[in-house]
Parts: C-alpha cells; sequence; structure tokens
C-alpha cells in the first residue's frame, strides 16, 4: 500500500477533528494509519477534480418520487417496557446518562 | 443426505403445500447440515433451532388445518443480521449493538413469515455492511464454503455461504454496493440487487440510505424470483418504497431472451479495469455466445462514467453511513462504555464498539459532508450519480439489458486484502453502478476460475424492469458450464 | 419596517432584534410517525421505533404537519415552495438519531412578512418543519446543567412537529419583540397550527440581538440569547443584553458572535459558546425522504380554508366599530371580534361592547351569544339597568347563557318607578338640609361632591336598584326647581 508523507489530501489535524466531529478517540498510532488509509481514498476520488460538473444537477433521490405523505392517524406505539429493557442504563422509566455538558444548540 | 441444487424452495413449499412432507422435518433435515459443518464456516451469529421449530410446527399445523402456509411454506431462510427480528438479537455483527433485541420486525421479515417461512438464523456480516470479504466482523470472519481458506466475499457474505453450504435454500442479504452480488458470485449462487425502493427498507439497519436495498440469495434463478415475489411491493413504512406491487416473476422465467439486445460494459470488463482476471473475462466472453447462441443480439458498449462509480460511492455511502451511525451512542440501546460525562460516554462506547473499517468510513464520511468540502465531495458525488443515470439512460434507449463480471475475481485468500482498504474497495467496481443509479442487477454462477472457483455475471437493468433481467439470469443459469463446484456438498 | 418606534435602551444606541419562533404544530401524531403528539403523560409511553430513533426505522411524513406549515406560510405571507428535508448532525441524548429531520436550504416556506397590531410590518425570512428533541431532567445539582449529577431522558416529545419562523432584524426594543410574538401567537391559534403555549413549551423563542449607535446603518455583531420562557424573560433579556453590548463597546471593546443562555433568577445572559465554538452541523438532504412538492390546487384549497386573521379582523373590527385598528387589538387577541362585530350589527352600541369585552369578560365569553349581549347593552343605554346591574346579568349569561330581561328579573333588577324614586330623593333632600344647599350653591367641585353623595344615598336605600344617570337628573331638576 502507498505511504503518503507529503502532499497528503487529508492532514494528521484534520483526521483528529474529523474524530472529534465523529465522537471517535484515535490514538497516535491510528491516527497516523487512519490519515494513510483516509489520504489514499480520496487519492483516489481526486479523479473526480477533472469532471466538470457546473451543469450537472445533484441527485437528490434514485427515483423521482415526491409528497409521499401519511394521515395524522395514531397508530401503534411501542412497549415501553420492552424498549427499556435493552437499555444500558434507566431510573424512573426513562434512559439515564452521565451528566451533560452543554446544552442543546 | 445434504441438500443440494435441486433441493429447491419452490419444490420444498410445493412438497410441504400439499402435505408430501412436514415443514418440521424439511427444517431438521437443515438443521443437521448446520450442525456439520457451521463449526468451519461460521455463517451464521445465531441459529434459532427452538424458534425455528415452533415456526415449522405452525406450518404444518396450518397444512393440518387445510390453510395454505403461503408460497414459501416451510423453506428455511435465513437472515442478514442487519435486518431486525422481534425479540432476537440483531447485531449488524458489530460490539455496538451487544444486547439489543428490535421491539419490531422489519417488513421483509413479516412477508416471509406470512408467506410460510421458516426463520432459522441470522447471517454474518462485515459490521454494518461496510467490507467486501466478511472478515471486519466483531464475531470472527466466515469462510467459504467451497474453499475454507478462502472469503465469501461480503458484507452478505454469512448469507451467500449458508446458502452454497445447504444450510438454507434461501438467504436475504442487504445490498449497498454489491453487498449481495458480489458474495454470491464467490460463493457460486444466485444474487439479486431489486431497483431502489421494490423492497421496503423498514427495518434494514441502515448502512447508506440512498443505496441500501434487501433482495434474495439463492441457489436458483427461480428462487430468487419467488423470494422477491414475497418480499417485494409497496411498503408505506418506507417512504423511498415504489407504490407498485411486486412484480411477477416466476412465470416470465422460461420466456427466454430471443430478440434481447444486450450490450457488454467495456468500462467494467475491457482492458482498461483494474486488476480484472482473466478467467474473468473469458467467462463474460462465453456467457454473451451464450446469450447471442439462445436468440439476443450481443456488442459491446460504452458507460463512460461508471469509471467514477468507485470515487463517488465512497464518497457518498460514507458520509450517509456517518450520519446514521451516529445513533449508536451508549443512551438508548446497545453496549455503553461509561465515563465521568455524556460526551465523553459517547466517546468511550462508540471508540470501543466500532471495528476499524466502519470508525475509517464515519471519519471518511464526516470529512465529507464537514463545513468547506461538502462541495468538493458530497456535492460533485451527487452530481456523478446524475452523470452515470444519464449515461445508463443512453445506454438503455440501445439495450435492453446490460451485463459485466460481478467481480474482477475469484474468491480472494482470508486476510490478503485486510490491510489495504483501498485494495479492498476496488473489489466493488463493477457492483457499486447499480447501487448509484438505483437499478437492479443480480448476479448469476457461470464457470468456474482457473482456481476451480466460481464465477459470477453481472445482469444490470433499467430502473424496475426486473421482469427482463431475471428472464436472462435463467438463460445464463440453464446455459452455463458444467464443472459446477458441488454446492451444498460440504466435505 | 419603520422605525419611527425606536425606543432607545441605552439612549444614542439601537437595539436591532430579530426572533426565531419554534412552534410545536397541533397534530394527533408526531412528524415522521403515528406515535401520539401529546403534552405531559408517563415518561416514554408516546414513542415508537421512529421516535426513539431506532435502528432500521424510517421516517414517512405526516401530512397533517404539511398542511398546518403551508397554513402558517399562507398567513405569513410567505413564498410555499417546493421542500427538501436535510439531516442537521449533532450528538445530544434528548437528540435519539443524533441528527435532527429539519429543514435547510430548500424550506417550505420562504419569504413573508407579518404586520404588528399598530400596522408595522415585520419581514419573515423563512418557516420551516422539523423535529422536535426528547426533553432532559439534571438530577442533583438543584436541577443546574453543569452542576447535574446524570440526567434523565424522555423520549416523548422527540419527533414532534414544530415550525421554525425565522424573523429578519426588523424589530428595536423589547415592546416591538413582545408585540411581535403575541401577534404571531395570535395568527398560529387562529389558524389552528399550535396552541402556542410558552409556559408548556409549546412556543419557544430564541432571540438575536445586536446594537448599534444611533445613524448607524451597519448591523452590529449579534448574539443569540436561548432558553427564553416567557413575554416577559424577552423583553428583560433584550435588555440586558443591550446594555451588556453598548457597555463592551463604549469600554473599548468589541462584541463577539456568541450563543448566550438567558439565566431567569439571575436576570443575565451568559455565553454559552463562541462562533468558533459553534457546531459544524454536517447538513446534507435526508435520503429517507422525498421532496414535499404541494400542487398549487394543495395550497389554495388550504388558503380558502384559512380563518380570517387578526390582522384582517382588526381591521372589520375597526370599520364596524368606527375606531382606530390598535383600538380593536384587545377584542381580537382575545378572540370576541366576532361576537362584538355581531352585537354591533344587532344595533349594540359599540362603545359600551367594547367596553364590556375589554373590562368585564377577560375570562372568556362562556355561553354569551351575540343576540343577549346586544339586547343587554340596549338595556343599559335605556337606562333600565345600571351598570353595576348590567354586569352581574352579563355575568351570569357567560356563565348559563339565557335571555337578560328574565335573568333581570330574576334578579329582582327591576327599574324602578320614576315617582317612586322622586319619593326617594324627596325625603333624602328632607333628611340632609347642609347636604343640599352644598348641592344648590357650591362651586362646581362641591356639587359633584355633594351628587356624588345623594347617589350614593340613594344607591344605598334602593340597594343598588336605582339608575344613576336618572337620579342624577332628578337632582338637576329640583336644584333648578
Amino acid at each position: 500500500m502507498t505511504e503518503y508523507t507529503a502532499r497528503q489530501r487529508i492532514s494528521r489535524s484534520e483526521v483528529a477533528h474529523v474524530a472529534d466531529l465523529a465522537r471517535l478517540s484515535l490514538t497516535d498510532q491510528e491516527l497516523d494509519a487512519f490519515t494513510n488509509q483516509l489520504a489514499a481514498v480520496l487519492d483516489h476520488a481526486a479523479d473526480l477534480e477533472a469532471l466538470d460538473l457546473t451543469d450537472v444537477e445533484p441527485m437528490i433521490h434514485p427515483l423521482p418520487v415526491h409528497n409521499v405523505l401519511r394521515p395524522d392517524v395514531v397508530g401503534e406505539t411501542s412497549d415501553r417496557n420492552e424498549v427499556l429493557s435493552c437499555a444500558p442504563s434507566i431510573e424512573n422509566e426513562q434512559f439515564r446518562v452521565p451528566p451533560v455538558l452543554g446544552e442543546s444548540p | 443426505m445434504s441438500p443440494s441444487k435441486e433441493i429447491t424452495a419452490r419444490g420444498l413449499a410445493a412438497e410441504v403445500r400439499s402435505g408430501v412432507r412436514s415443514a418440521r422435518s424439511v427444517l431438521e433435515e437443515h438443521l443437521s447440515v448446520i450442525d456439520a459443518s457451521e463449526k468451519e464456516i461460521h455463517a451464521f451469529n445465531l441459529v434459532l433451532i427452538e424458534d425455528a421449530r415452533a415456526a415449522a410446527d405452525v406450518v404444518d399445523a396450518q397444512v393440518a388445518a387445510g390453510d395454505d402456509p403461503g408460497p414459501l411454506a416451510g423453506v428455511p431462510v435465513a437472515l442478514k443480521d442487519n435486518i431486525c427480528t422481534r425479540g432476537v438479537p440483531t447485531t449488524c455483527s458489530s460490539r455496538i449493538l451487544e444486547g439489543w433485541r428490535p421491539p419490531y420486525n422489519a417488513t421483509v421479515v413479516d412477508r416471509l413469515v406470512a408467506a410460510g417461512a421458516v426463520v432459522v438464523g441470522k447471517t454474518n456480516l462485515d459490521e454494518f455492511g461496510m467490507g467486501s470479504s466478511t472478515e471486519n466482523s466483531a464475531f470472527g470472519v466466515t469462510r467459504n464454503p467451497l474453499d475454507l481458506r478462502k472469503v465469501p466475499g461480503g458484507s452478505s457474505g454469512g448469507s451467500a455461504a449458508a446458502v452454497a453450504a445447504g444450510f438454507t435454500p434461501l438467504a436475504l442479504g442487504s445490498d449497498t454496493g454489491g453487498s449481495i452480488r458480489q458474495p454470491a458470485a464467490l460463493c457460486g449462487v444466485v444474487g439479486v440487487k431489486p431497483t431502489y425502493g421494490v423492497v421496503s427498507r423498514y427495518g434494514l439497519v441502515a448502512f447508506a440510505s440512498s443505496l441500501d436495498q434487501i433482495g434474495p440469495i439463492s441457489r436458483t434463478v427461480a428462487d430468487s424470483a419467488l423470494m422477491l415475489e414475497v418480499i417485494g411491493g409497496h411498503d408505506r413504512r418506507d417512504s423511498t418504497s415504489i407504490p407498485v406491487p411486486a412484480p411477477d416473476l416466476t412465470s416470465v422465467l422460461d420466456r427466454g431472451v430471443e430478440g434481447l439486445r444486450i450490450g457488454i460494459i467495456e468500462e467494467l470488463s475491457g482492458d482498461g479495469l483494474e486488476g480484472i482476471a482473466v478467467d474473468v473475462k473469458a467467462r463474460l466472453g462465453e456467457a454473451a455466445a451464450a446469450l447471442e447462441a439462445a436468440g439476443a443480439t450481443v456488442a459491446a458498449t460504452s458507460v463512460p462514467s461508471t469509471v467514477y462509480g468507485l470515487s463517488a460511492y465512497y464518497v457518498v455511502a460514507p458520509a450517509e453511513a456517518s450520519s446514521n451511525l451516529a445513533r449508536y451512542d451508549g443512551v438508548r440501546f446497545g453496549l455503553r462504555i461509561d465515563a465521568p460525562n455524556a460526551g465523553d460516554m459517547n466517546i468511550a462506547t462508540r471508540t470501543a464498539g466500532f471495528g476499524d473499517e466502519v470508525k475509517r468510513r464515519i471519519m471518511l464520511g464526516t470529512y465529507a459532508l464537514s463545513a468547506g468540502y461538502y462541495d468538493a465531495y458530497y456535492g460533485k458525488s451527487q452530481k456523478v450519480r446524475t452523470l452515470i443515470m444519464n449515461d445508463f439512460a443512453r445506454a438503455y434507449e440501445e439495450f435492453d439489458i446490460l451485463l459485466s463480471p460481478t467481480a474482477p475475481t475469484t474468491a480472494f485468500p482470508i486476510g490478503e486484502k485486510t490491510s489495504d482498504p483501498m485494495a479492498m474497495y476496488l473489489n466493488d467496481v463493477c457492483t457499486i453502478s447499480s447501487n448509484l443509479a438505483g437499478h437492479p442487477s443480480m448476479s448469476v454462477p457461470f464457470g468456474l476460475g482457473n482456481d476451480g472457483m466460481p464465477i459470477g455475471i453481472q445482469v444490470l437493468a433499467p430502473a424496475t424492469d426486473e421482469v427482463t433481467m431475471f428472464r436472462v439470469a435463467a438463460v445464463l443459469e440453464s446455459t452455463a458450464p458444467a464443472g459446477h463446484p458441488a454446492i451444498g456438498g460440504v466435505a | 419596517m419603520s422605525t419611527n418606534a425606536t425606543t432607545e435602551i441605552v439612549p444614542g444606541w439601537e437595539t436591532v432584534i430579530g426572533l426565531e419562533v419554534h412552534a410545536e404544530l397541533a397534530t394527533a401524531t408526531k412528524l415522521f410517525s403515528g406515535a401520539p403528539n401529546r403534552f405531559g403523560g408517563e415518561p416514554n409511553t408516546n414513542i415508537d421505533p421512529v421516535s426513539l430513533g431506532l435502528p432500521g426505522s424510517l421516517p414517512v411524513l405526516n401530512e397533517k404537519a404539511v398542511e398546518l406549515a403551508i397554513r402558517v406560510g399562507l398567513a405569513l405571507h410567505c413564498r410555499v415552495q417546493r421542500s427538501v428535508f436535510s439531516r442537521k448532525n449533532y450528538f445530544y441524548p434528548d437528540m435519539p438519531k443524533d441528527f435532527q429531520i429539519s429543514q435547510y436550504d430548500l424550506p417550505i416556506n420562504g419569504e413573508g412578512w407579518l404586520e404588528l397590531a399598530d400596522g408595522r410590518r415585520v419581514g419573515i425570512e423563512r418557516a420551516h418543519l422539523e423535529e422536535d428533541t426528547g426533553k432532559s431532567t439534571h438530577v442533583g445539582g438543584g436541577g443546574r446543567i453543569h452542576e447535574a449529577d446524570y440526567s434523565l431522558v424522555d423520549y416523548n416529545r422527540a419527533g414532534v412537529p414544530l415550525i421554525e419562523i425565522v424573523g429578519a432584524p426588523d424589530l428595536r426594543s423589547p415592546e416591538d419583540a413582545r408585540a411581535y410574538v403575541s401577534e404571531l401567537r395570535s395568527i398560529l391559534v387562529a389558524i389552528g397550527a399550535s396552541d402556542g403555549k410558552m409556559e408548556e413549551g409549546s412556543m419557544r423563542v430564541d432571540c438575536n440581538v445586536s446594537v448599534r449607535a444611533l445613524g448607524e446603518t451597519e448591523l452590529g455583531t449579534r448574539c443569540e440569547i436561548k432558553n427564553i420562557n416567557s413575554l416577559r424573560s424577552l423583553g428583560r433579556a433584550i435588555v440586558y443584553e443591550a446594555r451588556r453590548q453598548v457597555d463592551l463597546v463604549t469600554s473599548g471593546g468589541r462584541v463577539e458572535q456568541q450563543t448566550r443562555h438567558w439565566d431567569e433568577a439571575e436576570g443575565s445572559t451568559h455565553k454559552l459558546r463562541s462562533k468558533e465554538e459553534a457546531y459544524d452541523y454536517r447538513y446534507f438532504p435526508e435520503p429517507d425522504l422525498v421532496p414535499v412538492e404541494p400542487s398549487d390546487e394543495w395550497i389554495e384549497s388550504i388558503r380558502a380554508a384559512l380563518p380570517m386573521l387578526p390582522r384582517e379582523r382588526r381591521r372589520r373590527l375597526a370599520d364596524e366599530a368606527k375606531i382606530e385598528t390598535a383600538a380593536a387589538a384587545l377584542t381580537v387577541e382575545r378572540g370576541m371580534d366576532d361576537l362584538a362585530v355581531e352585537a354591533i350589527g344587532l344595533g349594540a352600541d359599540p362603545v359600551r361592547v367594547l367596553v364590556h369585552l375589554e373590562n368585564n369578560l377577560a375570562d372568556g365569553i362562556g355561553s354569551l351569544s351575540a343576540g343577549p349581549f346586544a339586547a343587554l347593552i340596549a338595556m343599559e343605554v335605556d337606562g333600565n339597568l345600571t351598570s353595576t346591574q348590567t354586569k352581574t346579568v352579563l355575568a351570569v349569561l357567560v356563565a348559563d347563557g339565557g335571555n337578560p330581561a328574565e335573568v333581570a328579573t330574576e334578579l329582582g333588577f327591576e327599574a324602578m318607578e320614576a315617582e317612586e324614586l322622586e319619593v326617594i330623593v324627596d325625603s333624602l333632600i328632607a333628611e340632609h338640609p347642609q347636604d343640599w344647599l352644598a348641592f344648590t350653591s357650591g362651586d362646581d367641585k362641591e356639587r359633584k361632591k355633594k351628587a356624588g353623595f345623594f347617589v350614593g344615598q340613594i344607591m344605598k336605600v334602593t340597594g343598588g336598584q336605582a339608575d344613576g344617570r336618572a337620579v342624577n337628573e332628578l337632582l338637576a331638576r329640583r336644584a333648578d326647581a
């Protein structure tokens, strides 16, 4: 496999930032390996750079369908105990989580 | 007495429905095959012996009461372990789903059960469907039943192996970039990726939502047709489901290919394609000749933008995956690694729960969507999909069906490509374009490679034309060279 | 919007305000599944695989939510357009999928405007559909998020349909902001889109504030304030934030673009995060949903079914009652304008109609309908009932309905015969000669005071049944005699 040392398409610090966004933690060794591997994939994707796509519409959906709507009718709800029985931690019929730092955006 | 190619879902269902055989005896026979070879193949994450016996007994009771259990009466089926089954662990071969039992069935599971099928187990896969060899599983690799040193392909490697080994005549896989067709090819069985929207994705754990599609894996073309008739058709729980009934396929299989115009895709079979094997090219040539002999016209054609398929795919699929897999955060289900605060708990859980390939794709996708890179990667790749669709549309003005190999090579040795993700990704080069365009395609076994391992031919059709695709597949099946490996005849 | 009503929180400085209002839509079910959209209830009961974001679940869009969103768009004069849902990616325990399905570059409603009660217009930038989050309760640390021992999450609210209405930075004062929110709430309630209850969190307001020196045309750097739970805190937060920003600028600093948290108890805002720390939401089109393209026929049928909006209702009432539109605002806000217009149409005195609606019917009109209301006002104007008696009868009509004349009779509110009143007045004059002298020969002030005394005495003697105006007329006649 190719070793990427110079002019990489993605830097080590970018990979670290991306891991942060994705809520993953990487060891230094993993960071190096992932940086090289992601750079290889992005390198392959570089063939797209040559394409002139200015007048091409991005595909939003494989099929030309729209307005898929459901009537506003109450349906079946989940059994609370069945759902909570799969939760890592519960209290008072709620999902218990360690303290949340910061507020919802 | 292990089930062989002669034992088909169609035949078993007919026997069970008519009372010639009991569903229970069919099941026990298959369970004994599983018992004999599952240890070395490891097709399953879970075999549901008691549940399956209970289900078979229900079918038998229906027959005894004079009721028709349905077109798959008593047929044992295996489900890829990313398809939700109520109360039964659904792991996606990931540690992160440890302990999760879905509170609901996927639509396809409900439909199979309603048709009389008997679910015997959940099959191994590359974690969340990310891989082409079933080596990226938290629960160990699945081996190719035809050569235990080789991979079965992936990500539906467990389902393809189960069918090839005679564990079940039918299995469900899911296909995001070739995950049904490539393992089917490598294991010498039939695998179908239907048109996007023909089979409901409700209850399929998402990898890349705009590409994922559930489909059948079977030993015969007719069995895949039968299974697709059962699982296909509109489902109001999936907004991307096509609002029409499942196509009638079993009745068209004998119509032949007389007068059909068939094109061989240069970009996916010619010398320009990196890593395509000589024996694969040879079988494709023979397949073309066989179709011509059967009355079709065959010519080479070009679908130029398919060469960008791999690049676009490895942006779009990871991008969607990075979002789809965010929910594995340790809060509501599955694994949790505790930490002093919620954010650190998310990180600890995801870091411990996901394997390397999943992490790699999550990061790739996160990067492709992140501020400043969206247009260069995700935006551009979605435009490439439009190009590919336009190119296919042009090709289908001239041809009814397109042909290519399913995979560039036969099954490769376990461990050969695990350290080089890009080399692994190149395995999907022939299959990806159908997913990007949302078109149907299927792999049909057609002879062997120089190593004696099976080779699959990919039949591609325009959107919703499964009927013509199956007609061509049936002819390929009937004209395939002799010397097929003893499918189901596990040593 | 015109800027003539500029209120300076700090002299010489203009405050520029833009509001983002989230309102829960009044559907029976959630935005993307059939789980009930219901406030309160046992935790984690209004849930299903979709609203819990379970693996394998898929969203299917609620038609009613789209219809209500279109109603909002039409009521706000927005361009209703083809729209696409997008995923807004961020991790938070109350967000089941760790992404929110929202609308990004293609919202269902584009630009529009809202007219305040005083006739000024505020721009609307967009009004789009999105799903609500679950609710976290922070346990320990006095319920404060940053001191909590742990949190409990209830997903009953997760997936409830929201409309987010993004207003232009056209507001200039806390009064403007409150007027805008009140008007918006009236519209949402009038068209049946939302119950608009801020106290239950079904309507939530985020507030963007910036300041600039009077006369400056460039906008200053803004801060977004979150956690505003009432109209009162909206005003307080704006005043606090405007002062903070002016203090910063005048002491040589500069305003940093931030998201800030309003602390109701402290009466202050504090920094949540800076622009640099802002989330990278990685928006992309939601692949599990298809575009929404409302047909012209659908939009027009929704438009045709829209009720009269507050703005039109103020105009109508103002025309009927021959008053300024602003004077019609309270009655319209209370939803009593139909009654007013009908009663006026039946000949009731417009001034008395509005006086009763504004002063005596704050708690609602109950069983009161226009016919009896108009009849009651006629009795009052004709002097058959005193204003006190009118109020009493009105209360009965509100509670039980009925005919005002019959109610008045049952209550014994017969208007006194003129002769009977004369006898009483004459005897009172005889009993209080000094007061009578003061009344007849005093100056205006003294005369008024004594008139009050005599009226009070007469009311005492008659148990309030005398008509005050008749008494005054009688006193005047006797004095002139």
